[in-house]
């Protein structure tokens, strides 16, 4: 197998991987803060649909954007609603928002555009097209880093680089600055945080509405960057690959990007099924490849590869007590 | 010289949970530098009042003032901006921080940790120089000690520039050593200047620690007196609300053999900590046996052990035959066929299904016995009826087999567990904190149901946190502490002293 | 205490929580320009209309009887089984297996054999994320989640490399053989002198499925094993201190819970497509859900729920019909029933609570 070969998988590891990534940072915010979010791929799919749909009204793949953020967080209000305000079961409001989202959509690209559930597909400036970074295509002779930049880390839409930089900021953000601490903390004790007088449901809503910003633009990402417009049931579990990521990383920031660059490289892997019969010699059935993460998650929960401890207070609603 | 103001003052407080009315009118004066004790039952309605200082609940109907200024307190925010801190009886920290990080959390200064965390490393050396409060700042507080945590609580107020300290039960959790170290901090506060509020439902820390002692009952203040103008008597007779004769009626014990022999008991946790470290004790049958012990020192796994839910090592054996202590038939089911009845310490937790209706309580435990199936199916008629002649027999109020577990008084839920386990006529009874969260009417027939049962010769085992019960109801008493029994005295033969002594671990 | 009566509390609450569901429906299909009262009626005369109306409502409140029973079993274990998808695709391979590899005499015994397979494979699908939860603590609303994904790509892989016969490009097993061929609801109907359509897809099965929900009945409410799964589901310090073992009540619970959702099978497999195709559950595992939530567990209010969600089903095919509202309509409305009888409960409740008190105090 050759060099270029495999620039072009890692390529489009980092393409599939990103809509993880930002979901699962998503999920991370949401779950660090004790709200657990199986909602995550409803929240893509809706944000999906609106920035592809406004995109395509409007022209504007920022104004999508922000349709979808809109969506998205629209979603995380409900959640929020749901689980922070009428302390309910989050695991069955997650549930319902993904079905919410998996009719509305289709309801209303049905009656937006009547193309059976899907947009127009986007053209110009309904797209995030490719950035091509300073010097690429002067550093793209410069034997292996050359093809490295110019390939493999130049060329990918902005929302890849927002992805990438999520990492570091969620990081700094959970570890480094008030917020962090706090939202740490509610999601480990919220009893400790409400009586030193700070609001458990004000920063939990908080963690809920940066969970719905980044489910919004992993939602943009599928069907403004990945793909050109929407197509019914576009997000395809991605959401739940998230979560599997998030558990897989352990809910840490770092270990997030790690697990999704490694789901990524499994999507990759799905659609060159020739690599990995040259790299082991073997043929892998592209469903085994599918359900590799949704295995690797089951043994990781069950605790024989290191042990994922949840956020404390996860899935429990707060109530005051004496 | 000019009256100085209360540092808190609190006029008609009133408050209603639903139809429950929490505190009813209550006015209290708390004098700045001193150490102000509220006592009362459980259930008297202290900790829902500390609670509404402390901005955690709204009071219907009252006025607040600190320092001679009325105050609204609607958070804890604004509580602590009154400076009011309160050290809860369930630690509020998160386990997995640093203490520093506990300490700062809520107080931070400014956006960014890093400079409140130096500020606050600073502040903590200066209070621990200041009120001899040492605890190791970068320390996880999962790996502190419960005494230790209780200091970072203390730390946490003290950082917030609390002048005011309120304490709910705070030696529940703790050794009598750990208490008395405790009770010397709050000293050293007072002498600062700090005003402290002490809530407990013990006589002894109010009569060792306090100046004033305000006394509760049924949601309402019923006195404030000084506390050397008064005696544990009369407190405990302001509390309960007539005078309580601890004492039960009972003959002397005529002790037959051994039923229960416990030999070289071992009970290891769940996170891998000794809670019982090779116990040896024998029940005889016609005799109650009493473990005393402050709570947390290895009585609740004994209990757990012997009710066949929790894993030992060592040997137990009942009536000269071996229980088995970690295999197949270490399970309640396989006690209860041996003749083993439990009245456990926390019967909504354990006792119950609140959910359940009080018929489907009785079963509970017994639901796969004989007499209560028909066929594959269950013979519910033949529970009901059961029930309802239980219920007659043990006088609970009101008798209806049909109503959920969680609609009867604490009492009432004590004699459906009570009957349910004294009727199976065991071979031991094993009871845990048997008038916990119980009325003093429940109180006297709880244990004359005890003793009539241990004068049938049959051998009880009771674990009470409470000594007065212990030497009402015990014939023989032994004290654990920190999973070891000091030792054993019959009950004609000791105090509450003695066993004070033995329960802080010192003695024999 | 009881703030709210028990008539109420199965009543009331999830009646309320229904007609929130239909206002926000209708106004969805308001938003998108139709008219919801002519929706209903189309709805109403699809669905109910006829017998063939009928025999498609009663086809799919089959399945949801299945797999509405299946979460309440585990609800009231205190579990959240959301694994029905999955359970009910190995169901739907025991079915296929069980009819295609021995050539049955009599349908009754197929049905029979078949009936043992599904519950097995869909039992033994439940079985790994029980053991994980029960051993290890894993959640287990993550672990079925995921079966449920992995469920898809076994069968993928099955259908594609192993059952598709010959020649074949369709990822479907062979047809099954005419012998195994269940009695619809025409045949048995007919018996009796009742004419009902021959076409609609309804069967035996149904039968199956209403005594599914009297043997749940009994199991939970008649049996100490139904005690215990109710206890565990309350309090598990509680269930301990009674001597019932936390392990083998999530085992058991969750066997019965994948078994019950793995029979659907025989309903959609066995009964209407005579072979196993790729996409056969068509989300009725997660129906489910909503069915559970709506019948609050209990068998009888289960039956209700899923005779109301077939109809919605059937409805909302026909609208997709004949009206430019897509089906996807039903998946809007189940999202909201799960919504509100599910996470919003609360939203419903504390009002009621209100209400009930004042009217209390009024009579004190």
């Amino acid at each position: 197998m050759d060099f270029l070969t495999l620039i072009q998988l890692f390529d489009s590891t980092i393409r599939l991987a990103t809509p993880l990534l930002l979901a699962c940072l998503a999920g991370l915010f949401s779950e660090r803060a004790g709200i657990f979010d199986i909602g995550l791929e409803g929240k893509m799919l809706a944000a999906a649909f609106f920035s592809a749909a406004i995109a395509a009204i409007t022209g504007s793949v920022w104004l999508g954007l922000l349709a979808g953020m809109a969506a998205s967080v629209a979603l995380s209000l409900l959640h929020g609603v749901a689980s922070i305000t009428f302390r309910g079961n989050q695991l069955i409001s997650g549930v319902a928002i993904n079905f919410l989202a998996a009719g509305l959509t289709v309801l209303i690209a049905q009656d937006w555009f009547q193309q059976g559930g899907r947009t127009p597909s986007l053209m110009g400036g309904g797209r995030f097209e490719p950035i091509t970074l300073p010097f690429a295509e002067n550093l793209a002779a410069v034997p292996f880093l050359g093809p490295i930049y110019s390939e493999l880390i130049s060329g990918h839409s902005i929302l890849v680089y927002v992805a990438f930089a999520m990492v570091p900021l969620t990081w700094w953000i959970l570890f480094r600055t008030r917020f962090g601490l706090r939202l740490r903390a509610v999601g480990e004790n919220p009893a400790a945080v409400d009586t030193a007088g700070v609001s458990v449901v004000g920063l939990r809503y908080a963690a809920v509405l940066i969970c719905g910003i980044l489910c919004g633009i992993a939602g943009a990402y599928l069907s403004t960057a990945l793909q050109a417009g929407f197509v019914k049931d576009m997000s395809a579990g991605r959401g739940f690959i998230a979560l599997a990521a998030l558990i897989f990383a352990k809910w840490r920031p770092w270990y997030a990007l790690y697990a999704t660059l490694l789901f990524g490289l499994f999507g990759a892997l799905e659609t060159r099924p020739d690599v990995i019969q040259n790299i082991i010699g073997m043929k892998v059935q592209g469903q085994l490849l599918g359900a590799l993460p949704y295995i690797m998650t089951v043994i990781i929960l069950a605790g024989f590869v290191g042990k994922a401890v949840p956020p404390r207070a996860g899935g429990e609603p707060y109530v005051k007590e004496r | 010289m000019a009256e100085t103001a209360p540092a808190i003052e609190l006029k008609g407080i009133s408050k209603a949970f639903g139809p429950v009315q929490a505190n009813k009118d209550i006015s209290i004066r708390v004098m700045p530098g001193t150490i102000h004790g509220i006592i009362g039952e459980n259930g008297a309605g202290k900790s829902t009042l500390m609670s509404i200082l402390y901005g955690f609940y709204k009071a219907d109907k009252g006025e607040i003032f600190i320092a001679g200024q009325k105050t609204e307190i609607p958070d804890s925010q604004a509580a602590i901006s009154a400076g009011i801190g309160m050290v809860f009886q369930h630690f509020k920290l998160v386990e997995n921080f640093t203490v520093l990080e506990n300490i700062i959390l809520g107080a931070e200064d400014g956006g960014l940790l890093r400079p409140s965390l130096a500020k606050a490393r600073k502040s903590l050396l200066e209070l621990e120089q200041e009120y001899g409060l040492n605890v190791d700042p970068d320390a996880v507080i999962e790996d502190l000690g419960v005494g230790m945590q209780q200091r970072v609580e203390i730390l946490k107020a003290l950082y917030r520039k609390a002048d005011i300290l309120i304490l709910d039960e705070p030696t529940g959790v703790l050794t009598p050593a750990e208490a008395d170290q405790l009770f010397r901090i709050l000293d050293r506060l007072r002498e600062e200047g700090k005003t402290i509020i002490l809530i407990t439902h013990k006589l002894r820390e109010i009569m060792e620690a306090t100046d004033t002692v305000s006394v509760m009952r049924r949601g309402e203040m019923t006195a404030t007196v000084k506390t050397s103008d008064t005696s544990p008597a009369e407190l405990a007779e302001l509390m309960v609300g007539r005078k309580v004769l601890l004492r039960v009626d009972k003959k002397p014990a005529t002790p037959g053999d051994v039923v229960l022999d416990i030999k070289g008991l071992r009970v290891v946790d769940e996170q891998k900590v000794e809670r019982v470290k090779g116990i040896d004790l024998q029940v005889r049958a016609g005799e109650i046996v009493g473990i005393a012990g402050v709570a947390g020192n290895g009585q609740s796994e004994l209990l757990e052990v012997l009710g066949g839910y929790a894993k030992a090592t060592g040997s137990v054996s009942l009536n000269g035959e071996a229980l088995d202590l970690t295999g197949k038939e270490a399970d309640g089911r396989s006690r209860r066929k041996r003749g083993i009845g439990h009245v456990p310490e926390d019967r909504q937790r354990e006792g119950l299904i609140m959910d359940f209706s009080a018929w489907e309580n009785t079963a509970f435990g017994y639901h796969r016995s004989e007499a209560y199936q028909s066929g594959l199916l269950l013979n519910n008629a033949a529970i009901r009826d059961d029930t309802a002649g239980k219920m007659e027999r043990f006088d609970v109020r009101p008798p209806n087999p049909a109503l959920a577990a969680k609609s009867f008084s604490g009492g009432n839920q004590q004699k459906v567990v009570l009957a349910r386990e004294i009727e199976r006529n065991p071979e031991l009874l094993l009871v845990g904190q048997p008038t916990r969260g119980v009325d003093i009417g429940a109180i006297e027939f709880i244990h004359q149901q005890i003793v009539a049962l241990r004068d049938q010769g049959k051998a009880i085992l009771l674990v009470s946190v409470e000594l007065e019960e212990i030497l009402a109801l015990a014939d023989r008493v032994a004290v654990m502490f920190d999973g070891h029994i000091m030792g054993e005295r019959q009950s004609a033969e000791t105090d509450e002293k003695e066993l004070g002594l033995l329960m802080a671990g010192v003695g024999s | 205490m009881d703030v709210i009566p028990k008539w109420a509390e199965v009543i009331l609450v999830p009646l309320i929580s229904l007609i929130l569901a239909a206002i926000l429906s209708a106004l969805v299909i308001l938003a998108i320009g139709e008219d919801p009262v002519a929706a209903v009626n189309l709805m109403v005369t699809g669905a109910l209309g006829s017998t063939y109306g009928w025999g498609y409502t009663l086809y799919y409140a089959t399945n949801f009887l299945f797999t509405g029973l299946a979460v309440s079993v585990a609800f009231h274990a205190g579990l959240f089984n959301i694994g029905g998808e999955g359970q009910a695709m190995l169901g739907g391979l025991g079915v296929a297996l069980a009819c295609l590899l021995i050539p049955w005499p009599h349908w009754t015994i197929a049905l029979l054999a078949a009936t043992v397979m599904a519950g097995l494979f869909g039992a033994a699908w439940a079985a790994i994320p029980a053991f994980l939860q029960a051993k290890r603590g894993s959640h287990i609303v993550i672990t079925t989640i995921m079966f449920n994904f992995i469920a898809a790509a076994v069968l993928n892989y099955i259908l594609v490399n192993v059952m598709r016969p010959p020649g074949s490009m369709d990822p479907a097993s062979a047809r099954f053989p005419e012998a195994v061929h269940l009695p619809t609801l025409h045949d048995i109907l007919g018996v009796v002198g009742i004419s009902f359509s021959k076409a609609a897809p309804a069967n035996i099965t149904f039968l199956i499925a209403i005594a599914a929900c009297f043997l749940v009945w009994l199991l939970l409410w008649r049996t100490w094993l139904g005690y215990e799964i109710r206890s565990y589901g309350k309090s598990e310090p509680a269930a301990k201190y009674a001597g019932i073992s936390p392990v083998a009540i999530t085992m058991i619970a969750m066997l019965i819970s994948g078994a019950l959702a793995g029979m659907m099978a025989i309903n959609n497999v066995m009964g209407e497509a005579e072979r196993l195709v790729l996409n056969a559950v068509e989300g009725a595992g997660f129906i489910g859900i909503a069915v559970a939530l709506m019948g609050r567990s209990h068998p009888f209010g289960v039956f209700l729920a899923a005779i109301l969600f077939g109809f919605l089903y059937q409805g909302g095919a026909e609208l997709a019909l004949w009206t430019s509202i897509p089906r996807e309509l039903i998946v809007v409305i189940q999202a909201l029933v799960i919504l509100f009888t599910g996470a919003l409960d609360n939203m419903v409740r504390m009002p009621l609570e209100k209400l009930f008190l004042m009217l209390r105090r009024r009579d004190a």
